[in-house]
């Protein structure tokens, strides 16, 4: 900061000769220009190149489907409460498995979700999670109402995130 | 008055009055499970622990009488530590089964973790193990596990339904309730348990996960199924009953209603028989039509047919503010005498409890209102007379269905000139009429019963029509209700465009050329009370929540 400052308050007449002649300052800014052109890029040929985001990164949310090829919802209805956008629709039903509850019905309308996260922070089994997915685009808004077909994703796609979780939540 | 102190809080009681009674008249609550006010004290939750000064222990509220003088703490460190310690022993073999449990969200377990405990558990063992879903009625699941031994249900059976039929077996840890052999929980009032247990034990099958709680709106409304006209909750989700539930009234039904009223009155609302829009009939099929099509070719119909061929019955099922309008609209506008309604009765039907024999909501009223012959005009055994003799040539019914009464009108109905109906859901008699006007159920409706007692009781709507907008009628909203657009589909529950009777006629009217200018039931309610001598005095607010009884030189039971 005061060094900052004291540059600033640099006046023409405390200049230097080097500095006053303006020559080794042009190399020095050209010498800069000419090392970035010559460093790696960081711009991706999307969509040809993917960018895949780290296991923190909150993509649209997707429901956990387990290996035994049932979801691991219970439809408690804790996401679609605590949803801020009301974006998630849950309706219940009975199962004859153990657990008894089952989503009948499970929606989001990925026009309504903001992807803040809440539902997979408030959910008691795991069974929502926000994946990588990032590509939305809709031609329709009945489109943007994902159903149990869309958003059940096997487990073994989502470990990293759910590891993410158990670390961090 | 004898005085007690809880809290600091200097108050009255009767002689006799337990602590928790006492508190309760006054606002005071004091945290219990198994004490209920219309059950015997069993006094085994020990939830109500408070401490009493200059008595040696912690006694419990419930089943304490108070006494002059008592200095009664239940905000006391003492009492706080009681209450904790007696949440975790209940929480210890409870299960942590809230996001499957259909209690969440009313569960006075639930309630009281998030207020009168530790929030930790320091129970490390396995929890004890029990059998889960078992149906333990035709109506009532039962879960063991969740349930907490506070005994309400068993109290219930014995005492109110007078039917034992549960009980307790094994000690300890392994008690469980169970019906006694050969036995199931199926007395008539058997779902009453799944609103007094505390807990997620016993369930209600019909609405068994079906919604949550906090998603539904609930308007407070009065049970369609007999005279009695037991005070409930209606409870609606998208634009849906999904289930009612008894609200407390001691002059009627106290804390309890009948499965038969829980069960099988709100189903028609939403059924596929539902009339959706006016109907006339062309070339032998009802075809839907606008309501100025309707009213018009009612009218012209009507208005060619002399005055003593029509006859008008009207409903013991309508409130008084449609079949006041009806019998009005009958006087007046047609000018018939001929006017009268049918009475449904089945005396295997009623118990000593609550159910009455009458299986209407409104036969009383409907008869106060006027819906009764006028100077020599015909009752309905007249009318359905005459209608046979052929010297009724047009018939205007409201909601209600005339050939369940008489099969054999069957043949005569047809060959009446007009025969207009007002009717909620498609029947019998629908299939022979000319003309069939939509009428709104009482869910969609405000309005007044009057029930076998004489007591006057509103009906609010619950569920909206097409013309109607939620939140503009000042009716119930759920979160769902207020935030949802046309583009959700969790918002799009069907409406139905039907009208109150009372609507359709004074619409009817109009068009025949008297004019009838009501905005709202209430206006009706306000001109019945200036013109029925029973009703005098009588508004929307006074009847209130719960009701107010009208003065009858004699209570006419059916």
């Amino acid at each position: 900061m005061s060094q900052t400052s004291n540059s600033l308050k640099k006046r023409k007449k405390d200049l230097t000769f080097w500095q006053k002649i303006y020559i080794p300052e042009i190399a020095k800014g050209l010498a800069l220009t000419f090392k970035n052109m010559v460093r790696p890029k960081f711009t991706m040929e999307y969509p040809e190149e993917k960018f895949i985001p780290p296991p923190s990164y909150r993509g649209r949310p997707v429901l956990v489907l387990e290996e035994t090829g049932e979801e691991r919802c219970v439809a408690c209805g804790l996401c679609s409460r605590v949803c801020p956008a009301l974006a998630i629709e849950v309706q219940a039903a009975e199962t004859e498995r153990e657990k008894e509850r089952y989503p009948e019905k499970f929606e989001i309308n990925m026009l309504r979700c903001i992807f803040c996260g809440l539902c997979e922070e408030v959910c008691p089994e795991e069974a929502i999670v926000m994946s990588k997915d990032y590509e939305l685009a809709f031609t329709n808004r009945e489109d943007a109402i994902y159903g149990k077909d869309k958003l059940l994703t096997p487990v073994s796609q989502l470990e990293d995130r759910i590891e993410f979780l158990r670390k961090y939540k | 008055m004898p005085k007690i102190i809880i809290d600091g809080k200097e108050i009255e009681f009767r002689q006799g009055q337990t602590i928790i009674e006492a508190a309760k008249e006054h606002g005071i609550e004091i945290p219990h499970f198994c004490w209920h006010p219309k059950l015997s004290v069993s006094g085994n939750c020990r939830m109500c622990l408070v401490e009493v000064e200059k008595m040696p222990k912690l006694v419990i509220a419930c089943a304490t009488v108070a006494s002059d003088g008592m200095v009664v703490h239940t905000e006391s460190p003492k009492a706080i530590a009681a209450r904790n310690a007696v949440m975790e022993f209940l929480l210890i073999n409870h299960p942590l089964d809230c996001p499957i449990c259909d209690e969440a969200g009313e569960c006075k377990l639930q309630d009281y973790a998030y207020q009168h405990s530790l929030g930790e558990s320091r129970f490390v063992e396995e929890k004890v193990h029990k059998d889960k879903r078992v149906k333990i009625g035709p109506r009532v699941m039962f879960d063991a596990e969740r349930c907490i031994s506070c005994s309400r249900c068993i109290r219930f059976c014995d005492e109110i339904a007078k039917d034992p039929e549960l009980t307790f077996v094994k000690r300890g840890d392994r008690v469980t309730i169970t019906t006694f052999p050969g036995e199931e929980l199926d007395n008539p009032y058997s779902m009453n348990v799944v609103d007094i247990c505390p807990v997620g034990a016993l369930t209600n099958v019909d609405f068994r996960f079906k919604a949550r709680v906090w998603d539904m709106s609930h308007t407070n409304s009065i049970c369609f199924g007999c005279a009695r006209g037991c005070n409930i909750e209606i409870w609606v989700r998208n634009n849906e009953i999904l289930r009612l539930t008894p609200r407390h009234n001691e002059e009627v039904n106290s804390y309890w209603m009948c499965d038969h009223g829980r069960l099988n009155t709100f189903k028609f609302v939403n059924s596929e028989t539902r009339v959706d829009s006016p109907h006339i009939r062309k070339d032998g099929k009802l075809v839907r039509v606008g309501w100025d099509e309707a009213f018009a070719e009612t009218a012209s119909r009507l208005k060619s047919i002399n005055k003593e061929q029509i006859a008008v019955i009207g409903s013991p099922y309508a409130t008084c503010e449609d079949n006041y309008i009806t019998s009005k609209f009958a006087r007046s506008v047609l000018g018939t005498n001929n006017i009268d309604f049918i009475r449904h009765t089945d005396y295997s039907f009623a118990d000593d409890i609550l159910r009455r024999e009458d299986l209407t909501p409104n036969s009383l009223g409907a008869e106060l209102v006027g819906v009764r012959p006028q100077k020599n005009g015909l009752n309905i055994e007249g009318i359905i007379k005459s209608i046979k003799d052929g010297k009724i040539k047009a018939l205007y019914l409201i909601e209600d269905d005339l050939l369940s009464i008489d099969h054999e009108l069957e043949n005569y109905l047809a060959k009446l000139e007009v025969f207009i109906v007002n009717a909620t859901n498609f029947n019998q008699s629908t299939n022979f009429a000319d003309i069939v006007f939509p009428a709104a159920t009482y869910a969609e409706k405000n309005g007044t019963f009057v029930n076998f007692q004489g007591r006057v009781q509103r009906i609010r709507p619950a569920v909206a029509t097409i013309e109607v907008d939620r939140a503009l009628e000042g009716m119930a909203l759920s979160r769902l209700d207020k935030f949802g657009t046309k583009f959700d589909r969790w918002a799009q529950g069907k409406h139905f465009d039907a009208r109150a009777t009372w609507k359709i006629l004074s619409s009817l009217s109009n068009v025949l050329g008297s004019k009838m200018k009501y905005q709202m039931a209430e206006d009706v309610f306000n001109e019945m009370a200036s013109s029925i001598p029973e009703f005098k005095g009588l508004d929307y607010d006074v009847i209130g929540e719960l009701g107010a009884q009208l003065k009858l030189e004699k209570v006419n039971v059916v």
